[in-house]
């Protein structure tokens, strides 16, 4: 065969590799939109206290030296009901300092929720019109975000934590963040 | 109903979905006084995607975040933003993907020059074969016309046709 025939086999090579392409664009989950604040300053914030508790959050509650979590829920998402159990515990069998945000929700339904459910955070944020969610780019609840010693934010999970995120991913970055 | 009736309200179906854009769901408290600072929203918001239900524009979608950011598009624009910090401000939290019209950037170059480059190779490819067909047809001119023995079988089935 000369490579004048060989030539009218480009157009099936070209159509094999957009398959394969595709195919694989397809098998990805569209909502899982990377973050755009990878390696930024968290943004700044002051938010009130749920009702019950003696503190809010703050921006500078997220740059303490120490890596936490922040993670972004609401009363009404049930999802973050299915990772309650894991977030709680990450908290205390990990001791992983974990914050609250709780986003576009009644303050008195966050903490009542909070009180059923049991409390994992060190401290919430009422973000009753949802900005400081909006700053964090959060797409809906359950978010979550892991925060450096300095503030920065440097991975970021959407939807709920399972068990096998948390060993997976959110362990150990949390580790290597401590060791740096 | 009469047929002019009938015609009429056809008219205003066609109307108000193809050249009048009618506020979609962008709700009466959401919007701004001021028609001009109004209009640019409307604009602005047309071209940011909603993120949670992805392929709708913020100014279509009844999603709570698309509201949201539909209210701080003209917070912003209230401020004195211009069109494109208003943008840039969404995309900053957001990422690129907020923008339903991606700008021409060097992550972007392949989405914008891909389908020229296909038209170009797939149109040059076909210019190619076709001009190869032809030399290979003036070379072998003799073959195109038909023998005698084909000849007189075309004139058979034209006959017995006619």
């Amino acid at each position: 065969m000369t490579a004048h025939r060989l030539l009218f086999l480009l157009p099936l090579l070209i159509f094999g590799t957009l398959a394969v392409w595709f195919a694989e664009g397809l098998g990805r989950d569209p909502h899982l939109v990377p973050s755009a604040l990878i390696d930024k300053p968290v943004p700044s914030f002051a938010l009130p206290a749920l009702p019950g508790y003696a503190h809010g959050l703050t921006s500078a509650d997220l740059a303490t030296g120490e890596p936490q979590m922040l993670n972004v829920f609401a009363s009404w998402c049930v999802p973050c009901r299915a990772e309650q159990p894991v977030l709680l515990r990450l908290a205390r069998e990990q001791g992983v300092a974990l914050r609250g945000l709780a986003s576009r929700d009644k303050p008195e339904d966050a903490a009542a929720w909070l009180a059923t459910a049991g409390n994992p955070f060190r401290s919430v944020g009422a973000d009753v019109d949802n900005r400081v969610a909006i700053d964090f780019g959060v797409y809906g609840a359950p978010e979550s975000f892991i925060i450096d010693g300095e503030g920065r934010i440097r991975y970021k999970h959407i939807g709920p934590l399972t068990p096998e995120d948390v060993r997976q991913t959110i362990l150990p970055v949390l580790a290597q963040l401590k060791r740096h | 109903m009469s047929i002019r009736a009938v015609l009429l309200i056809t008219l205003i179906v066609l109307g108000q979905a193809g050249w009048c854009p009618l506020a979609r769901a962008v709700l009466p408290d959401e919007m701004l006084s001021n028609p001009l600072l109004e209009a640019r929203a409307r604009t602005i918001s047309q071209d940011l995607r909603c993120l949670v239900c992805q392929n709708q524009s913020i100014d279509d979608s009844n999603a709570p975040l698309a509201r949201d950011l539909r209210v701080l598009v003209r917070e912003r624009l209230k401020a004195g933003d211009s069109d494109e910090a208003v943008v840039a401000y969404v995309t900053a939290r957001y990422g690129d993907f907020a923008r339903l019209n991606p700008p021409f950037q060097a992550n972007t170059w392949l989405l914008w020059l891909g389908p020229l480059a296909v038209v170009l190779v797939g149109g040059g490819g076909t210019v190619w074969w076709l001009r190869s067909r032809a030399g290979a047809g003036a070379l072998g001119a003799a073959s195109q016309s038909l023998s005698a023995e084909e000849q007189s079988r075309l004139a058979e089935v034209l006959g017995r046709k006619g």
